[in-house]
């Protein structure tokens, strides 16, 4: 084994153009790699092998010819609420067995214009609920750091198969934190884009206002190989922005200086209950930018303490609507009733764990008639000082610095007992998604116990290239990302 | 005491596109169940609508023929009920910021020129189709997802005959404006009937009845006459009228209770997170007011100050688009226009009857009936020939002047050949000769017939009435 699978993007890339290796080569390190550690860690909920050699075999024949496609020969994985025309797209959930999707994504359709390989799709919290993968109806993944420990979630799958080398980068999606905040708990690099900047066409939606595919990758400079593939106007998503795509990997300058770059530290951002070692690092992150000639300053996020609130009241109402679909009636389970009303009744008690369900009943209950009001409409006009807020601070500052989590991964069980304390921790990550703008998460330590730590740099909207700066800059002088779990 | 009712109309009209409201997919009535399906109007996992914007179009220019304010901003709202016939459990539709609002239509009743005023026109989206046989539901999405504009009354009428002449005028103008076919045998047209009943006098309406779906102007008419009749006969007897929803069973002449306000929906109403609010742009609002064609009613007086025509003939004209279309374009190539509308009248009306036709099928083109006419005005043929001539082009095609030829029906005013037949009627037919001789002027009628019947009708009957009247007369 030529440890192929534990490059990166850039690496392979120049390694595939230069001869030293073929795509061939790639998929089979990456294959081995998990059947030797994937039965510990369980990223995986299927793996295509014949597919994605075929589809590595078809990716050299097109570099002998001339090809140099940006992904051109490179295994990523798919978090499985993504439509792969002719793949399972279960959603970790029961109640999608056995839908076969009909239709690519837009961004697999991408993904394969690019020329990357697919390699399989990954475990998930099910459909995007939950924050440690816990939820999950198909599988169970550990966290490679520790597998007693969450991968974080709900895109732990996605983090967990990039941190154990099981797959050169992967597709997340973000919802509340669901990219960053597994990137962090895993140790690797998660970018959540501007609401609008990625097409959601294919994306399995749970909350559509909130929701946006990134990457999560090894290293900042992977990150923009893989969003610039990712990014672009789609007419099949009213919601998607008409805008040019900088070439967010070819900006990125080898350079390490910051200067000139103002960075806001929120103070609101250093939370009471916040694990100290988790403030260490990132203030340790923060004097580290400093030394690289960014400016630091205050700047205030008043309305974040909110956010917890209104994200569970708009991503829940959404929910509830856009899972009223898995009915049993078209595709997946069913289970017969006298009449469609017990047909949905029985299908969906069976199909849907009990997050789910907790999270559609919370929906429905705040669009409710007499409670639409003071929940929904009120939660609506929060979510706009919150946006203000952003609009503010950016007014002051090119990028804000914060952590991402409060803490880093925990135990399995730990805290799927007690719902509330699990959305608690969503406090640092849900802002962004309410206001749109985006912001990436790469590490920057370790805790005590060997965890990783990451750092969240967010960024306004549309202002990807300076988050990207800001992290690659971090990254080029400092050697956390360097650090693999043994397994 | 006397009692008054009030009945207000939500029309759903399905718009004249090529595609669905939110999807690439065809709409066609009649196809092979669930062939125009796709992810999106089937409600598969991750797909997402796109506006159509020909059905905005269509639903805009609804709007200004009906004198609605188009709203210069307007959005999209999800609502949420669970069935088969909504492949997502939820219809995208317009909440409160409907894309048309205000608006009216003025129609006649009974003689009398009424006003009725509109609340709004929004723009939805289409159910599928389910068909319930023994033992199973079939669900055809062929229709799910397809433009539907839902057209809202106030409650401002009071009988059956005001709902039926505000449908009929509502069918008439979507028709005229190409925004609609209106199609009620294909669900095309569909209303539900909001009615209630008060005593005369009283300020506050009663409790509404909802009669739901009905697609037929005479279950329309029954559903209100009856429902009338049900509420009245209710409060009289000192009962009280429950608001509910009601079915209409044809087969029985009676409305009967579906939902009562107890078990009624909470739709929950908000706003779609996947689609963009709506915001036309002046310009193109102009543009498609330059477009709008003009409607029957303006049309019907154009004829009649114009063109000379009767009402009569003004208003059958213009009943129909096509119709009146047919009738400009031939006035473009003749003066005559009670000509016109004599054989679009007479001929043709009773040609695409009996052959079950629509008159753009007709063969016999605007451009030909105008000849048929001049030849009929130059007095090369007769009329009853140029009828003969319309219904050989309509029936086989052909060049008028080529049928006239071939079937020999050229006018024959030539007195040699006159005087041959004329000799021959009056010779054969001394009874009606001598009749005439003694004052009965009718009798020259018969004689007239002879020579025509001679002629085979080619003979022109102005001719040979002034031949035989100088022969007999002498």
């Amino acid at each position: 084994m030529a440890d192929l699978h534990k490059l990166t993007i850039s690496e392979l890339t120049e390694q595939l153009a230069s001869g030293t290796c073929t795509s061939v080569d790639i998929v089979n390190d990456v294959l081995a790699s998990i059947d030797a550690t994937d039965g510990k860690v369980g990223a995986y909920l299927t793996i295509d092998r014949e597919d994605a050699l075929a589809q590595a075999k078809a990716a050299d024949e097109a570099r002998a010819a001339g090809s140099q496609l940006p992904m051109l020969g490179i295994p990523v994985a798919i978090k499985d609420l993504l439509n792969v025309k002719g793949q399972p797209c279960t959603c970790s959930s029961k109640i999608l067995e056995g839908y076969i999707a009909p239709y690519d994504a837009t961004v697999i359709a991408k993904l394969r214009e690019a020329g990357a390989v697919l390699l399989g799709r990954v475990n998930m919290d099910e459909f995007a609920m939950g924050s440690s993968t816990e939820n999950a109806a198909l599988g169970k993944t550990s966290n490679p750091w520790n597998l007693d420990h969450v991968p974080g979630g709900s895109s732990g799958g996605s983090a967990a198969c990039v941190a154990a080398d099981e797959a050169i980068a992967s597709l997340g999606s973000d919802t509340g934190g669901s990219i960053r905040q597994p990137a962090a708990f895993c140790g690797c690099v998660g970018v959540k884009p501007t609401y609008g900047r990625v097409s959601r066409y294919g994306l399995t939606a749970f909350a559509s206002s909130l929701d946006q595919i990134g990457p999560l990758t090894k290293t900042v400079k992977d990150s923009a190989i893989l969003l610039e593939v990712l990014c672009g106007h789609d007419k099949m998503d009213s919601s998607s922005i008409e805008m040019d795509v900088p070439a967010f990997a070819k900006n990125l300058s080898n350079g390490t200086s910051l200067a000139g770059m103002k960075l806001g530290l929120p103070k609101e951002y250093f939370v009471v209950g916040m694990d100290p070692e988790v403030e260490q690092s990132v203030r340790d992150a923060v004097e580290h930018c400093k030394s690289l000639g960014a400016e630091i300053i205050d700047v205030s996020l008043p309305n974040a303490k909110y956010a917890i609130a209104v994200y569970y009241i708009i991503a829940t109402a959404e929910a509830s609507a856009n899972l009223a679909r898995f009915d049993g009636i078209r595709y997946g389970m069913r289970i017969d009733g006298k009449d469609p009303i017990e047909l949905y009744g029985k299908t969906r008690a069976a199909g849907f764990g009990s997050e789910v369900k907790r999270r559609i009943i919370l929906g429905t209950y705040v669009l409710s008639s007499g409670y639409y009001d003071a929940y929904y409409l009120r939660a609506q006009k929060v979510r706009t000082l919150i946006r203000d807020d952003f609009t503010e601070a950016f007014k002051q500052c090119d990028a804000i610095l914060s952590p991402v989590t409060p803490t880093p991964a925990y135990k399995l069980g730990e805290k799927s007992d007690d719902p509330l304390k699990m959305y608690l921790d969503d406090i640092l990550t849900t802002p962004i998604n309410l206001a749109g703008n985006c912001a990436l998460s790469l590490p920057c330590g370790f805790a005590s116990n060997g965890m990783p730590i990451g750092l969240q740099i967010i960024g306004d909207a549309f202002q990807e290239e300076t988050i990207l700066k800001v992290g690659h800059a971090f990254e080029q002088t400092t050697e956390w990302h360097k650090k693999r779990p043994s397994l | 005491m006397k009692y008054e009712a009030t009945i207000g109309l939500e029309t759903h009209v399905m718009q004249k596109t090529n595609t669905k409201m939110f999807c690439s997919c065809k709409c066609e009535y009649g196809a092979e169940p669930n062939i125009h399906v796709c992810p999106v109007c089937l409600g598969y996992p991750g797909a997402l609508p796109v506006m159509n914007e020909k059905a905005i179009e269509l639903c805009c220019k609804a709007g200004m023929l009906l004198g609605c304010e188009i709203n210069p901003y307007s959005k999209w709202d999800r609502k949420n009920y669970f069935y088969p016939d909504m492949a997502k459990n939820y219809q995208i539709t317009q909440a409160d910021e409907p894309l048309c609002l205000g608006g009216q239509v003025t129609v006649e009743v009974e003689g009398e020129m009424k006003t009725f005023t509109l609340e709004r026109i929004h723009q939805e989206e289409n159910a599928a189709k389910n068909t319930h046989i023994a033992g199973a539901s079939l669900v055809d999405y062929n229709r799910a997802g397809t433009a539907l504009m839902e057209i809202v009354s106030n409650p401002c009428m009071s009988s059956a005959a005001d709902a039926l002449a505000y449908m009929a005028a509502v069918k008439q103008i979507m028709q005229y404006g190409g925004i609609s076919n209106c199609d009620q045998e294909k669900g095309q047209m569909r209303s539900d009937v909001n009615v209630s009943v008060r005593p005369v006098g009283q300020k506050e309406l009663g409790s509404k009845v909802e009669i739901k779906n009905m697609n037929s102007f005479a279950f329309i008419k029954e559903a209100i006459e009856y429902e009338i009749d049900r509420q009245t006969a209710l409060i009289e007897s000192g009962g009280s009228v429950v608001q509910e929803t009601r079915g209409y069973d044809p087969d029985r002449g009676e409305t009967f209770t579906q939902r009562t306000k107890e078990n009624a929906h909470d739709y929950r109403y908000f706003p779609e997170p996947d689609l963009m609010p709506v915001k036309v742009a002046a310009e193109q609002l102009e543009q498609w007011r330059s477009e709008l064609p003009e409607m029957p009613a303006p049309r019907r007086d154009r004829y009649v100050a114009e063109l000379g025509l009767p009402e009569y003939d003004a208003g059958v004209l213009t009943a129909d688009k096509a119709t009146a279309d047919w009738f400009e374009r031939a006035m473009l190539h003749t003066k005559n226009a009670k000509a016109v509308s004599n054989f679009i009248m007479g001929e043709m009306m009773r040609l695409l009857s009996e052959q079950d036709m629509i008159i753009s099928e007709s063969k016999v083109t605007p451009e030909k009936l105008a000849e048929i006419i001049a030849l009929i005005d130059a007095k090369t043929i007769s009329t009853g020939a140029g009828k003969q001539v319309f219904e050989a082009i309509f029936n086989e095609g052909g060049e008028p002047k080529a049928i006239i030829e071939a079937k020999g029906l050229a006018q024959v005013s030539d007195d040699s050949a006159l005087d041959g037949w004329a000799d021959e009627a009056i010779a054969n037919n001394p009874k009606p000769v001598e009749e005439y001789k003694a004052g009965n002027a009718a009798s020259i009628n018969f004689l007239m017939g002879q020579v025509m019947k001679a002629s085979r009708g080619k003979a022109n009957p102005g001719a040979v009435m002034q031949m035989l009247k100088q022969k007999l007369d002498a």
